[in-house]
C-alpha cells in the first residue's frame, strides 16, 4: 500500500563550528555552518526505507528562515520526493507550542498523508517536545523512540520496539500515526549523483503565514507562551584538578574528593 | 478539550490567577514510585510552602493505589489516583489526555514531571492540549511568591548554555526535571494525606495504541544509562577486551552504569545501546568516569550535563582532561585495578 510519508526536519547551527559569548550568554552565530539537525537525517532515511518497501512518497517540511530552503534540497538530494519550506516573519520567536501548530497547518496543506516521523530532538533545542505536541495538533497517536520498525498488512498496520524507562514495549497501531525516532534506529543514506542533480532543480514550495491561514495569535512571539528571561553560558569546573603523583597516589586522591561529594 | 482551554486561558498580566496548587505527575519503578517523582516531590513541598499551596501527586494507571502512601510519607498532600484498564499499559495518547483532563477539572498553577523517556512522551501531549508552556529537562526550579512565576532553568546545546524560562500567562506552568538533580526526603510515615479516586471520563482514555508486550530489560551491569547516576564509560584506552570485565566491576561498585565511546562500540564490546555520544545516548550523571576516553567532540556532545566528570588518560594532553573535574594521566590497565582495589577497601574496610 503506498503510503505518504512526511518526515519533519530542522536546519541547526553545525555543533562542530559553534562557539559561545560567554559574557552574552548566547551562540555567536557567526562563522557557523548550517546543517540537517543530525537525528533528523535518521529519520529521513526511516521515511525512505518505507517508500521503498510500500511505494508512495516522502515528503520533507520545515520552519525556518529562507535558507532553510537549502536543507530541503539535501533531502531531495537523499530521495525525498517534495520539500516544503514554512516561512515568514512572523514565526520567528516561536517556542515547541507555536511550532507545533505552524507545522500542523503546513502538514495539513498536504492534503492526506498517513506516517509522520521526526528526529527525537534538535541539537539547539533539545527538546523533544514537536514530536509528541505535533501529533496532538494533528489528531494522530504518537510513539516516541522507536528503535525498530516493522511493516505488517502491507502498510495496513505498523509494529514498534520502542525504549522505555525499564526496558521496551512492542506496541502496534494503524496509519495514520507519528513516531519519533533515536539516531541508532538506522544509518542515513548518503545523497546519490542523481539525487544530487534533481535537488539542484528541484522547486522547493515555500509557504507563508498566509497561506497556511495561522492565526496570527499563535504564532511567533505572541503564540507563545514561555520566555527565556535569561541565558548563561555553562562554566565547566574544567581541569579543576590534575591530580598528580603515583597510581596508587592519584587514585587515593581521588578516592578522597569523591567521598567529600557523597559519591562514595 | 483545546476549546475548553483556550477560553479558560488568556490571562493577562496582574489579573488573579484562578488556578491553584502544584502538581507532581507520579511514575512507578516496579511496584515502587520512581526516585524522580520522590525527589520532585521533595522539591515541590519547598516551592509549595513557598507559595502557600498545596501538594498532590497525580497517579496514572492501574492497580497503582498502593503506591498512595508512599507519595504522602514523601510531601504529597493529596494524591489524585486515576486508575482503570485502559491505563494499565503507557500509551502517550492516554497518559496525556488524562492528566490534560484532570488539569483542566481542578486547575493546578503547576504540573512537574519527571524528564524520563516517559515523562518526555507524553508530557508534551498533555501542555499542547492545554496549550500552555512546557520547558523540557529542567535542572533547576525556583518560584516568586509575589507573582507565583515559576522560574525554569534547563541546559541547551549540550549543556554550554543554560537559559531561564518563564511561562507568565497561562495556566498550569509544566516543566519536566532531570532525575537526580533534587534530593529526596526521608519518608515521613506518620503524615497524613487524602487519596482522592477520579473516574476518568471516557474521551480522557482514547487511544489507538496497542502494547503488545513490555519486556523489562534487566541486563544487569548494563543497566540503563538514561538517568543513571554514576555512569563509566570505556574509551580506545581499554585495549584488552577481558578488560571490560574490570570496567563493569568498577561501574557495579559504583551503583552505576557502563557505556562506551564509538571506537568500543565498533569493536563489539558493548552494544550499540550504550554508544554515549551525539549518535548515541546523551547522559547527565552526577560521576561519569571516562577510562581512556580521549574527548571527540562527539562523545562529549553527550556527556557535558555531568555534574562530575573524571577522566583517565596516559595523554595529558587528551582534549577531555580540558573538561574534566579530576584528571588521571596513566595507563588504564594500571589505574582501573587499583581503583577497584581502593574503593573495596573503601567500602569493606579490607582488602578482597
Amino acid at each position: 500500500m503506498p503510503l505518504n510519508i512526511v518526515v519533519c526536519i530542522k536546519q541547526v547551527p553545525d555543533a562542530r563550528t559553534v562557539r559561545f559569548d560567554a559574557e552574552k550568554g548566547t551562540i555567536i552565530r557567526e562563522g557557523v555552518d548550517a546543517v540537517i539537525n543530525p537525528v533528523d537525517l535518521n529519520a529521513l532515511e526511516a521515511g525512505l526505507s518505507l517508500k521503498d518497501a510500500l511505494g508512495g512518497e516522502v515528503t520533507a517540511i520545515s520552519m525556518g528562515p529562507p535558507q532553510a530552503v537549502e536543507a530541503l534540497r539535501e533531502t531531495i538530494a537523499m530521495g525525498v520526493d517534495k520539500g516544503v519550506l514554512l516561512s515568514d516573519r512572523s514565526f520567528a520567536g516561536s517556542d515547541t507550542l507555536a511550532t507545533t501548530y505552524i507545522l500542523a497547518k503546513g502538514i495539513e496543506m498536504l492534503g492526506r498523508f498517513d506516517v509522520v516521523i521526526c528526529g527525537k530532538q534538535s541539537m539547539d533545542g533539545d527538546t523533544a517536545q514537536v514530536g509528541p505536541g505535533l501529533a496532538v495538533r494533528l489528531g494522530l497517536p504518537s510513539v516516541a523512540y522507536v528503535k525498530e520498525i516493522t511493516v505488517l498488512n502491507d502498510g495496513g498496520l505498523f509494529r514498534f520496539r520502542r525504549e522505555t524507562d525499564s526496558g521496551y514495549d512492542v506496541v502496534e497501531v494503524e496509519p495514520p500515526f507519528l513516531v519519533t525516532v533515536p539516531p541508532l534506529l538506522n544509518t542515513p543514506r548518503l545523497p546519490s549523483l542523481k539525487g544530487k542533480m534533481r535537488a539542484k532543480k528541484a522547486d522547493i514550495t515555500i509557504y507563508n503565514a498566509n497561506d497556511i491561514k495561522a492565526d496570527l495569535k499563535k504564532i511567533g512571539f505572541e503564540g507563545s507562551p514561555t520566555r527565556v528571561v535569561s541565558t548563561a553560558v555553562h562554566a565547566f569546573n574544567a581541569r579543576k584538578e590534575m591530580l598528580s603523583g603515583t597510581v596508587e597516589e592519584q587514585v587515593r586522591a581521588l578516592i578522597g574528593r569523591l567521598k567529600e561529594a557523597g559519591l562514595l | 478539550m483545546s476549546d475548553n482551554a483556550g477560553k479558560e486561558q488568556g490571562l493577562q498580566a496582574g489579573t488573579p490567577v484562578p488556578w491553584r496548587g502544584i502538581w507532581v505527575a507520579a511514575e512507578r519503578t516496579g511496584e515502587r514510585a520512581a526516585d524522580v517523582t520522590l525527589e520532585l516531590l521533595a522539591k515541590a513541598r519547598v516551592l509549595g510552602d513557598k507559595l502557600g499551596a498545596p501538594l498532590a501527586a497525580v497517579l496514572i494507571g492501574y492497580h497503582v493505589d498502593g503506591l498512595a502512601g508512599e507519595l504522602i510519607g514523601h510531601g504529597a498532600d493529596q494524591v489524585l489516583v486515576v486508575d482503570h484498564p485502559e491505563l494499565a499499559s503507557f500509551t502517550e495518547e492516554a497518559y496525556g489526555g488524562v492528566l490534560a483532563g484532570l488539569a483542566l477539572k481542578y486547575r493546578p498553577e503547576i504540573i512537574l514531571a519527571g524528564a524520563t523517556l516517559m515523562g518526555r512522551a507524553y508530557i508534551p501531549r498533555a501542555a499542547t492540549i492545554l496549550e500552555t508552556g512546557l520547558t523540557a529537562d529542567c535542572m533547576d526550579l525556583d518560584i516568586d511568591p509575589k507573582d507565583r512565576v515559576l522560574l525554569q532553568t534547563r541546559p541547551a546545546w549540550g549543556g554550554n548554555l543554560f537559559a531561564t524560562i518563564v511561562c507568565p500567562l497561562r495556566r498550569p506552568q509544566m516543566a519536566t526535571v532531570r532525575p537526580h538533580v533534587f534530593k529526596k526526603v526521608l519518608p515521613d510515615p506518620a503524615r497524613q494525606g487524602e487519596i482522592v479516586s477520579i473516574s476518568p471520563e471516557a474521551e480522557w482514555l482514547e487511544h489507538r495504541l496497542r502494547v503488545v508486550e513490555s519486556v523489562k530489560d534487566d541486563a544487569g551491569d548494563e543497566c540503563r544509562l538514561y538517568g543513571a547516576k554514576v555512569i563509566v564509560v570505556a574509551g580506545r584506552g581499554v585495549e584488552h577486551e577481558k578488560d571490560m570485565a574490570l570496567v563493569k566491576e568498577l561501574a557495579g561498585l559504583l551503583g552505576g552504569a557502563v557505556g562506551g565511546t564509538r571506537p568500543i562500540v565498533d569493536q563489539g564490546w558493548l552494544p550499540e545501546r550504550l554508544q554515549i555520544g551525539q549518535s548515541g545516548v546523551t547522559v547527565s550523571p552526577r560521576l561519569y568516569i571516562g577510562l581512556g576516553v580521549s574527548g571527540a567532540v562527539q562523545h562529549v556532545a553527550g556527556i557535558k550535563d555531568s555534574e562530575i566528570i573524571v577522566a583517565v588518560n596516559k595523554d595529558p594532553d587528551a582534549p577531555i582532561f580540558d573538561l574534566s573535574t579530576y584528571g588521571l594521566v596513566g595507563n588504564v590497565g594500571l589505574i582501573l585495578p587499583e581503583l577497584i582495589r581502593q574503593i573495596r577497601l573503601e567500602k569493606t574496610g579490607r582488602v578482597v
